[in-house]
């Protein structure tokens, strides 16, 4: 853990945050005995209004604790959560209530009531908070136009599909015009065509009603299509913060790395990923995976090196994908894997102002 | 169907046989709605009082399961006996139809709070959280979620509690309670008429298939986790 965190995103500072962690611990109490079981350690996070920040961490690794402690459904063991400029930490259970109705949320599983209409299910916060039925029935229509449920209204939950219980379950967290919106890993249960979906409902609500989203995650595709800035979360600790691209284009810490070797190694031909080994043969190829950012993205970069060095470069995947709004490509290469060339490739390739990693010998 | 069955018996055992049935209806109706007064609530605070749990209380969660237990452990027609006294109180007497309402619901309401915090427990927790997430306080969560959505479960479980008190009610007739049981054991055992016997026990078996049906309606129209 000795890889510096990157600062604060420069952003965080113009705009007041909306949600703040203020060096956040949070233990698990020792019971009979056992040892405490350290769940956060030093979190200081800010979500600047209107942004959507995801946090990123393999299971276990504390993200649904964190997103738990902006609603107070969780107490940091130390340290302060601010949201929306209230100290959640040091309300009692009536005001974390009140507080509570200005924090939306959405769930992996949904979490819809099943013997509740699609409607009713919207109407429960807004039933919860005493608004009478008249008002009601003024909100949660308009809201189920806006997921594009309004011919659904009178549907139970098991007469829908996935997506279309998560566009509830979105409905229902806006009912009460939160300000925050977080979402605990709202897409994994979902199928990659329909997660797509929901993200750009994300989007379109972050963008029409200025939600603050605070998302969580195990995907990086999720990270990729949704926000604009990253959190990356390993046992307890931020390890690294950033804007997306910034992340994508650059990762520092390892974790950020396996996540992100996950997204490219999925998409990598089977003929290559099947026989991806760690360590270079004799006679073998190392497999660079080299990242574009905005600036060179339109440099002719590989036949400049390839002449410069007199080395063979065989692609074996290019894509030129974009990241919050801004282009960005990945070519995984093939060269000569002995020492000697891979090295002179990735310092040729670093002049350029390009990051490459290894991925691997084949 | 009842006319050709009765039509075997004298006229008189008919009407014994109608007074029994009814004896034994109202027992169980009133025994099975104030057991259900008192097991309702009492099932639902063992099912949210545990430690962490929405009215976190565990050492009353403890003392209230022991007397639950305890109350579910002793034998019915032992419970019936032992607590005559409280009977007496209650009913004014301890012999008769009203007071064998006593008994019956002492040993219902456990048995029902038992199989409502079933029930209970049986919601999802996922939903609590939603519900805490949106700022319900622990009683709007039960009355708005856990209450709602276990009400299919709810429903089969009393209706097993009603087809357990039938069973339960044939035992009264040892205070002098009436009912079919009782019926059934002085005419048909004690005066060797097995056709009386047989005619209380097709009532019963048809007393209980009829809740059991009902119940099972019921519940099925409640529940909607099926598609379509």
């Amino acid at each position: 853990m000795n890889t510096p965190l990157s600062p604060a995103a420069p952003d965080a500072a113009s705009a007041a945050p909306v949600i703040l962690f203020d060096k956040v611990e949070k233990t698990y109490g020792a019971r009979r005995g056992a040892t405490p079981v350290t769940a956060l350690s030093d979190i200081s996070l800010a979500v600047p209004e209107g942004a959507i920040l995801g946090v990123i961490g393999r299971s276990g690794a504390g993200k649904s604790t964190l997103i738990r402690l902006v609603n107070g459904l969780e107490k940091p063991t130390s340290g302060r959560v601010v949201v929306d400029g209230v100290d959640i930490t040091a309300l009692d259970e009536k005001a974390l209530r009140g507080a509570r109705r200005s924090i939306g949320m959405i769930f992996q599983h949904f979490n819809l009531l099943a013997r509740r209409t699609a409607y009713d299910n919207v109407a429960l916060p807004l039933e919860i908070a005493g608004v009478p039925a008249r008002e009601i029935k003024a909100r949660v229509e308009p809201l189920l136009d806006l997921v594009g449920l309004a011919d659904k209204r009178d549907r139970y939950p098991a007469e829908l599909s996935g997506g279309q219980k998560q566009r509830v379950g979105i409905a229902r967290a806006l009912a009460t015009r939160p300000r925050v919106l977080l979402s605990d890993e709202a897409t994994s249960a979902l199928d990659p065509e329909t997660t797509q979906q929901i993200l750009a409902l994300l989007r379109k609500v972050n963008a029409e009603l200025k939600l603050t989203v605070l998302l969580i995650t195990h995907e990086m595709a999720v990270i990729k299509n949704v926000a604009d800035q990253v959190a990356v979360i390993d046992g307890g600790r931020i390890v690294e913060r950033g804007t997306t691209y910034e992340v994508f284009a650059h990762p520092r810490h390892s974790t950020t790395r396996t996540f992100l070797a996950d997204l490219t190694s999925a998409s990598l031909p089977p003929y290559v990923a099947d026989r991806l080994k760690s360590e270079p043969e004799p006679g073998s190829e190392a497999v660079v995976r080299i990242v574009f950012t905005g600036d060179h993205a339109t440099d002719p970069v590989l036949s400049r090196v390839s002449r410069l060095l007199s080395v063979d470069i065989n692609i074996i995947q290019a894509q030129v994908d974009e990241i919050a709004g801004a282009p960005f490509g990945v070519i995984v290469v093939s060269v000569p894997g002995d020492a000697a060339t891979l090295s002179a490739v990735t310092s040729a390739v670093a002049r350029l102002n390009l990051s490459s990693e290894v991925l691997g010998y084949v | 169907m009842f006319d050709l069955s009765f039509s075997l018996l004298p006229p008189a055992i008919v009407d014994l046989l109608i007074e029994a049935t009814k004896q034994t209806l109202y027992m169980v109706a009133a025994s099975g709605l104030i057991g259900t007064l008192i097991g309702l609530p009492l099932g639902v605070f063992l099912a949210t009082s545990r430690s962490g749990e929405l009215f976190a209380a565990p050492w009353l969660n403890s003392v209230l399961g022991l007397v639950v237990n305890a109350a579910r452990s002793t034998p019915f027609i032992i419970l019936v006996v032992a607590i005559i006294p409280f009977t007496r109180l209650i009913a004014g007497t301890s012999i008769g139809t009203n007071a064998a309402i006593v008994p019956l619901t002492v040993a219902a309401a456990p048995f029902i709070a038992r199989l409502i915090e079933g029930s209970i427990r049986e919601v999802d927790q996922g939903l609590v959280e939603a519900a805490r997430a949106m700022g319900a306080s622990p009683l709007q969560i039960v009355r708005k979620v856990l209450l709602p959505e276990a009400m299919p479960s709810i429903t089969l479980a009393l209706t097993l509690a009603v087809v357990s008190l039938l069973g339960y009610s044939a035992m009264v007739g040892a205070v002098g309670g009436g009912g079919l049981g009782d019926l059934g054991i002085r005419f048909g055992y004690q005066r060797f008429m097995p056709d009386v016997m047989a005619a209380v026990v097709i009532v019963l078996i048809l007393l209980v298939q009829g809740v059991q049906s009902l119940g099972d309606g019921i519940a099925r129209r409640l529940d909607k986790r099926h598609r379509g």
